[in-house]
Order: C-alpha cells, then sequence, then structure tokens
C-alpha cells in the first residue's frame, strides 16, 4: 500500500503527457462533460470507469479532437492543441486511438489496415513499414493472419489487429474506448492481455472499460466519472476497497450484485 | 418483312446508333462526373453549393427529359443563347444523369459507417485522404449496381433526342416509317439496335454485381 503512494508522488514529478483542464462539452441539450480535468503522465495508465452514458466516450473523443469542446483546454507534450488552427492529423498521430466496434478497413487486407496509416499518413517507406507491421502483428499472434481480410477474423482478432494499427504510428498515448464490449467472453482475455502487456511495457494508456478486474490490474490511477463529472480518482487499491463517494459505492455495488446472483465473477 | 428493305436502310441505322451510342456516352461520362461532385458536395455539406445541389436534384428529378430538351432546343433561342441539337443532346442527359448518379453515389457513401470515418481521422489521416482510402473504395463496391441501371437508363432516354432535331435511332424509324409505311421492319431493327447496344451493359453490369458479391467485404 505505501508503495503506491509512493508510485503517484513519484507520477506527479514525472512530466505530464497529456492534460485536460476544465473541459466542458455540451452536444447541445446540458452538459455531458462539466468542468473535467485530468493529467496523464508519461508512462502512466489511467483507467476511467462510470455508468452508462456518463461522458466516458465523450471524453475520450475530445482528447483527440473527434468532438469540439465548448470550453477548457488540451494540452499535449505541453502545447495547448484547443486553440487557434490545430493540426489534427498530427496531434492524432501522437494521440492513438482504438474503438469498440474495431473499425478495421473492410475492403483491405489486415496487413493493408495495418500499414495504410504509416504509409499514407507518415510517408514511411512500403517496404521497412510492412517489415514492422509483420513484427507487431507476430507479437499478437496474428502473424499468420496478415492476408486475411477482417470480416476473416474473430472479434479478438480483428481488434488485436485495430491496436497494431494504432501501434505502428508509434503514439505518445492510446485510447482505449470499451474494446472488448463487443466480444464474447471467450475472446476478452486474448485482447486484454495485449494491453496488459503493453502497460508492462511502459505504454501511456487511458482505458475506458467495465472489466473491474482487468482495470484493477491494470490501472495506475482509476478515474470515476458520474454525470459529466469526475467524481473520484484514486489508486485502484484504495478505489476498489474503500471508495470515497456514495456514488462510486453504489456504482461498484452493481458488479457485487452481479456475482451475487451467480453472474460470472468480473 | 421485307429483307431487301432492311438490308437497304442497315447502315442508317448503324449510323444512328453511332449517335446515340456517342451521344449517350458522354452524357453518361458528364453525369457520373456531376454526380460525384453533388455527393461530395453534400458529404462535406459545402454551403450555398449545398442548396444549389438540393434545388438541382429536385429540378432534374421531376421533369421529364422531353421538357428539360424542349427547354433547351427552343426555350434558350428566346432568351438569345443558341445551342445546337448535339449540345442541347448531351446537356440535357447530363441534366438528367447527374442527379441520378449523385443518388447512387450518396447511398454508397451513406453506407460506409461514421465509425471508419471516424477511426481513420483517429489514425491521422486528413479528411481527404479518409475519402480517398476508406470511403470511396466502399462506396463504390456499394454504388456500382445502381451506377449501371443509370446508364441502362441514360441510354434509353436518348430515345427522345429526335425532338432536337438529331438523327438518332428513333429519328430514323420515324423516318422510314413515316416515308414508306414499312413499320414492321422499321421498328424490329429500332428494337435490334436499342438493344446491340443495351446487353452489353446489362452484361457488364450483371457481371461486375457478381464480382462484388464474391468480393464482399462487409464486417
Ligand atoms: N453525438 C451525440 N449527440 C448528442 N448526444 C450525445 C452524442 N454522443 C453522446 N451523447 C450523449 O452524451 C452522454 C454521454 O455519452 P457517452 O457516449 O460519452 O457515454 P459513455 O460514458 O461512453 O457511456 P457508455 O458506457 O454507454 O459507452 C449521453 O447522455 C449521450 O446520450
Ligand atoms: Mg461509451
Amino acid at each position: 500500500m505505501e508503495d503506491s503512494i509512493d508510485e503517484v508522488n513519484h507520477m506527479a514529478e514525472q512530466s505530464i503527457l497529456l492534460e485536460a483542464k476544465n473541459i466542458v462539452k455540451d452536444y447541445g441539450q446540458g452538459r455531458v462533460l462539466d468542468d473535467v480535468s485530468l493529467q496523464i503522465h508519461k508512462g502512466e495508465v489511467i483507467v476511467l470507469i462510470g455508468p452508462s452514458g456518463c461522458g466516458k466516450s465523450t471524453f475520450l473523443r475530445c482528447m483527440n479532437g473527434l468532438e469540439q469542446i465548448q470550453s477548457g483546454q488540451i494540452v499535449l507534450d505541453g502545447e495547448v492543441i484547443t486553440e487557434g488552427k490545430t493540426d489534427w492529423p498530427s496531434v492524432r498521430q501522437k494521440i492513438g486511438m482504438v474503438f469498440q466496434n474495431y473499425e478495421l478497413f473492410p475492403h483491405k487486407t489486415v496487413l493493408d489496415n495495418v500499414i495504410l496509416g504509416p504509409v499514407k499518413v507518415q510517408g514511411r517507406d512500403k517496404k521497412e513499414v510492412t517489415k514492422e507491421a509483420e513484427k507487431l502483428l507476430e507479437r499478437v499472434g496474428l502473424l499468420e493472419k496478415k492476408d486475411a481480410f477482417p470480416r476473416q477474423l474473430s472479434g479478438g482478432q480483428k481488434q488485436r489487429v485495430a491496436i497494431v494499427r494504432a501501434l505502428i504510428l508509434k503514439p505518445e498515448i492510446l485510447l482505449f474506448d470499451e474494446v472488448t464490449a463487443a466480444l464474447d467472453p471467450e475472446m476478452v482475455r486474448e485482447v486484454l492481455d495485449v494491453i496488459l502487456e503493453l502497460a508492462a511495457e511502459g505504454y501511456t494508456m487511458l482505458i475506458v472499460t467495465h472489466e473491474m478486474q482487468f482495470a484493477k490490474a491494470v490501472a495506475d490511477k482509476i478515474v470515476f466519472i458520474d454525470g459529466g463529472k469526475i467524481v473520484e480518482s484514486d489508486t485502484p487499491e484504495k478505489f476498489f476497497t474503500q471508495p470515497k463517494t456514495d456514488r462510486a459505492r453504489r456504482f461498484l455495488n452493481t458488479f457485487i450484485y452481479e456475482k451475487e446472483t451467480g453472474g460470472e465473477k468480473l | 418483312m421485307d429483307t431487301e428493305f432492311i438490308a437497304e436502310y442497315i447502315p442508317l441505322y448503324v449510323e444512328a446508333s453511332r449517335l446515340t451510342i456517342s451521344i449517350g456516352l458522354i452524357g453518361i461520362v458528364l453525369s457520373l462526373i456531376v454526380g460525384l461532385l453533388i455527393a461530395f458536395i453534400q458529404y462535406f455539406k459545402v454551403p450555398v453549393l449545398r442548396q444549389i445541389a438540393a434545388v438541382y436534384i429536385e429540378l432534374s428529378r421531376n421533369t421529364p427529359l422531353l421538357v428539360q430538351l424542349f427547354f433547351l432546343y427552343f426555350g434558350l433561342p428566346k432568351a438569345g443563347i443558341s445551342i445546337s441539337s448535339e449540345g442541347c443532346a448531351i446537356i440535357g442527359l447530363c441534366f438528367l444523369g447527374g442527379s441520378y448518379m449523385a443518388e447512387a453515389f450518396r447511398s454508397g457513401i451513406e453506407s460506409v459507417g461514421k465509425g471508419q470515418e471516424e477511426s481513420a481521422l483517429a489514425l491521422g489521416f486528413q479528411r481527404s485522404q479518409v475519402v480517398r482510402y476508406v470511403i470511396l473504395p466502399q462506396a463504390l463496391s456499394v454504388s456500382i449496381p445502381a451506377l449501371c441501371a443509370n446508364m441502362n437508363f441514360l441510354v434509353k432516354e436518348t430515345s427522345v433526342f429526335s425532338v432536337v432535331a438529331l438523327a438518332d435511332l428513333m429519328y430514323v424509324a420515324k423516318d422510314l416509317i413515316g416515308l414508306y409505311y414499312k413499320t414492321d421492319e422499321a421498328l424490329l431493327m429500332l428494337v435490334i439496335s436499342y438493344l446491340i447496344i443495351l446487353l452489353p451493359i446489362s452484361i457488364l453490369a450483371a457481371l461486375l454485381e457478381r464480382r462484388l458479391r464474391y468480393a464482399e467485404f462487409g464486417n
């Protein structure tokens, strides 16, 4: 336990990679994100949890400019990226994102899905990128699928390809939005294992998930959002054993309830 | 059936077919260009142009080609603008076809989910690159059957060109009937000529559709 406190202090000293300052997002019917501030340090893994509709996806999508914010600032590597003319394409190469529904390009093979970004966006040499893509695919156990089309893959395989496709751009931080939510239970593990490996390698990640055991295992910090606000943030050890707020406790209880009625252990 | 008559006038039909094909082809190519342009104007929600496109589509889809041609051929000269018969035919065909092609492209583009665009943007693609590498290839394969059907439709529509004094197939057939009362022969050759022009388009469409089904890549 003391270790973890030290770790938090240590984190604060490290450089901030990505910071959200007082983010307000409104789709037109009231605030979906209401004054949300969050610092993500280099090498840190933050897991966002919270009830459905609380604004987790919206928050991730604001961080890479897929949604525009109404007020507040986003700072990447010390530079404000939400003011003036932002070169979003180059920002997004630094902020990788993986989606719940994979969104592989169905008309391209696995390999072409992976190399399209580096070749077209970064203008890198195709041969060199192909070698690198093959290495990454091998790491996630999918090298023999490189010439397959997405429709020929299982959900778990598709999601691992999607992760490789984001990784090959060498982003500084990866955003994961419920990347296992669309998967059959037996495929969840293979995807989460890849993310755990990335965490062990020191990747900076911001992860939205409903897999509580995974959150506990991977996170340096849990951030609990409800109603568009950050209600609580803490180390996983503290958050899961002694949540500070009623709302967090109630949220965690919904998972325990599932366990008591014989549902799968989360 | 007067086979001698048929033999004698085949060259007339060949000549007229050539005209129908060349004007049809030019009209189709132009409609494809106009259609794609409009589909992009709608996709990128270009202000002003988008409203103009909407008006154009309504106008084009809700007036018969015959009326459009009358306007071009008889109406415009009164305003001091006169256009040749061929010009009227090509403009008319393109005006009609553009909106149909636009709809075919639009439905293809709409069939590509929003998530595809977003995942490409998230990889750092420029919007133009998203269109080129992600949206268009998928949209086209969905659009092709409708585009082929439109081509077929446009070729058939060329049969009203005789109103602007173009010596197309219809014109030749009417002429022969009027001159010699050889209705059966003239109409038979007319039908065969259109079949010869249209069948290849239909076969090509069927082949493409089959190929697309085999190459189906849907998620
Ligand atoms: N494009 C949109 N237009 C309008 N409202 C939206 C849009 N996207 C999301 N919302 C609303 O914003 C709120 C937050 O949505 P968001 O998708 O961020 O929630 P979430 O925390 O990711 O939920 P879940 O766990 O179900 O994925 C919801 O009330 C949702 O209805
Ligand atoms: Mg969500």
